[in-house]
């Protein structure tokens, strides 16, 4: 699992979803079930992920589970770069 | 045996003097809701009850009897009351589901001010129009969400206090920045509440219009007899129910049956402030013995997405009542509730202007699914022409849904635009917007909406909202916003967009322009799709032809376009 990608997948969270400038995420951080992203949001975090990366997320595969998190995120988008 | 019994006996006997009676409300020395949903149920004997289970997305778990409620709110009302505050001045409260929301929300009924609860994912600009709206002078909000408060603020005149709650200071506090730490605060036990009356402002939600602004539906302390009769007979709830409304209180279903009416009969809640997830949701059920669910057809759909094999990891017998609200309830999620958790999700129709449900399929009554069921005993409720608004006789004709004024919990006003609000009544009815058609056994059945508002996941959505917002991108000369289908969420928003000179249509454009509207007005009406065209449809006058474009969204006839200018 590239460091690099979760750096960047963290750092795009931190500048468009985190409200609180205090607040600390880490990789492992819950985004979905803690708050920072919600379902409607998610829309735009896939479609970076899908732009940035250059592949196509199916719609079953971005769920709230799989995107629960930078290293899960890490690990679905890694899925479809093999 | 249910609550509301016999639906035709009720019918036969109903007045709202019933709820009067039980709350003892014509003697009342104060008809004030905060005095309703903790010290009057403190003085029935019940301040040990337990009033909130709190559950925080870290797995916090904390749990408030009604005396707790009490003094919380007595707590707040006195330190807003300190501030200056006096009656009927608008307080916001700007909070994730935390406690101090539901305290804070009588708190600020109790000194007889205007509570007015915004969705704390709301943008910049959406939280500046709705404050500067109703002239608010306070607002009550987290640290998480201040900043948003402070880029509006050189242009927010009447905000005077911006009171954070959970203030660790880290950082000094800025211009008219207080903080207040409840459980730092010392509880007050005798606090003077203000004697509001029945029709004294209470609270004031805010909804999205098709042409203009979004609207302050304004609410008063009477809206109680409704809300807490309805709870009683459609939600069913009994002395030592467990109950879950999963709405945020930025919305109607969030106060009305999240705070006012389950706290006015006393009822143990539950509120669960955490993302969802199928795998969170069942294990709160389970966790906490939840025995009364009140959700939402999009997250009955997420739900189902889920599957049945998580049902069965998690142990959900405590469950005996189930109910929906938001948007129309398809019948194959009713059909699957009553497979999957063996009882049927009931649905429930009203909107943020009635306060309180209107139609409904009851406990008890035999369901037809995918129906809205029938009126509440005391609406009178029918559908009637779209020209002539007179009730249409014929069982299955489609015609607007209409009901005669004069429920407790009717809006009394917009703020500030009474033009508007006149509007609503038509022919001696008031007129929400939804078409239907009733059957030959008085059940309605929705058809949809009769504007081009968007319902998204049970959320209003204004289109001409969003493009505004959308001509203030920097990409975009010209938008068009529409709903489109969506399996989970209903509708979602999809707009139409021509680019300035020197932008291209790419994936990154795209992006940048969710990302430009989510900030700027919330997730909900963030576009989740963007289609680049070279023009938009548009009339010879120039009016862009929305319809159009909604037509071809959702698969239907466009229409007469003679009037046409041009499209790509």
């Amino acid at each position: 699992m590239s460091e690099e990608m979760k750096d960047i997948i963290l750092n795009y969270v931190i500048e468009e979803y985190l409200e609180d400038e205090d607040e600390e995420i880490s990789y492992d951080t819950p985004l979905i079930s803690g708050g920072i992203v919600d379902s409607f949001s998610m829309v735009s975090l896939k479609r970076f992920l899908e732009n940035k990366y250059n592949i196509s997320i199916p719609d079953d595969r971005a769920t709230p589970e799989a995107f629960d998190s930078v290293t899960k995120i890490t690990v679905l988008v890694d899925g479809f770069l093999k | 045996m249910t609550n509301i019994g016999s639906y035709e006996e009720r019918l036969k006997n109903f007045s709202w003097s019933i709820a009067e009676k039980e709350l003892g409300y014509s003697d009342a020395k104060t008809k004030n809701i905060g005095w309703y949903c903790s010290d009057r149920i403190c003085d029935m004997g019940k301040a040990e009850k337990t009033a909130l289970i709190w559950e925080g997305h870290d797995g916090t778990e904390k749990h408030y009897s009604f005396n707790d409620l009490r003094l919380a709110s007595n707590t707040i009302g006195k330190f807003l009351k300190n501030l200056g505050l006096k009656n009927e001045d608008r307080v916001c409260l700007f909070m994730d589901k935390i406690p101090e929301l539901y305290f804070s929300f009588l708190g600020v009924l109790k000194i007889g001010a205007i509570v007015q609860p915004l969705f704390s994912a709301f943008g910049d600009e959406s939280l500046h129009v709705r404050l500067e709206n109703a002239e608010t002078s306070v607002i009550i909000t987290q640290r998480k969400h201040v900043s948003k408060v402070r880029r509006i603020l050189e242009k927010s005149p009447y905000l005077k206090h911006i009171v954070i709650v959970d203030y660790d200071g880290k950082h000094p506090l800025r211009e008219r920045e207080i903080a207040f730490n409840l459980e730092e605060t010392v509880p007050v036990e005798e606090f003077e509440i203000f004697p509001t009356k029945a029709e004294s402002p209470s609270v004031l939600h805010y909804t999205s219009g098709t042409t203009g602004q979004p609207k302050g539906v304004k609410h008063v302390h009477y809206s109680l007899i409704s809300q807490y009769l309805t709870t009683q007979w459609v939600l069913d709830l009994c002395d030592d129910d467990i109950y879950w409304c999963t709405a945020d209180p930025g919305w109607v279903t969030g106060t009305s049956y999240g705070i006012i009416g389950p706290w006015s009969m006393g009822i143990t809640q539950c509120v669960l402030d955490k993302g969802f997830s199928a795998e969170n949701w069942y294990q709160f059920i389970e966790k906490y013995n939840i025995t009364v669910w009140y959700s939402a057809p999009t997250a009955i759909r997420s739900l189902m997405k889920a599957g049945e094999e998580i049902v069965k990891k998690s142990n959900l017998s405590s469950l005996r009542h189930l109910a929906s609200v938001g948007e129309p309830l398809n019948a194959e999620a009713v059909i699957w509730s009553e497979k999957v958790y063996g009882l049927p999700f009931l649905d429930t129709y009203w909107q943020t202007e009635t306060g309180s449900i209107m139609i409904t399929n009851f406990p008890g009554m035999p369901i037809r699914p995918g129906s809205m069921g029938k009126s509440f005993p005391g609406i009178v409720g029918t559908v009637v022409d779209t020209k002539t608004y007179e009730p249409i006789d014929s069982p299955g004709k489609i015609g607007l849904i209409a009901f005669k004024p004069g429920w407790p919990a009717m809006m009394r006003s917009y703020w500030n635009n009474e033009e508007t609000y006149q509007s609503k009544f038509k022919n001696g009815w008031y007129i929400p917007g939804d078409r239907a058609r009733l059957d030959g056994d008085g059940y309605f059945w929705f058809v949809g909406r009769d504007d081009d508002i968007i319902n998204t996941a049970g959320h209003l959505v204004s289109p001409f909202e969003v493009e505004s917002a959308l001509l203030e991108a920097e990409q975009v000369a010209e938008s068009a916003v529409v709903s489109k289908p969506d399996e989970i969420n209903m509708e979602v928003v999809k707009a139409f967009v021509t680019l300035k000179p020197g932008f291209e249509p790419t994936p990154d454009t795209e992006l940048t322009i969710m990302n430009f509207i989510r900030k700027k007005l919330s997730p909900l009406a963030m576009p989740q799709e963007i289609e680049f065209v070279k023009t938009l449809p548009k009339t010879r006058s120039g009016k862009i032809m929305r319809r159009l474009l909604h037509a071809r969204e959702w698969g239907e006839d466009i229409g007469d376009t003679s009037t046409l200018e041009g499209e790509e």
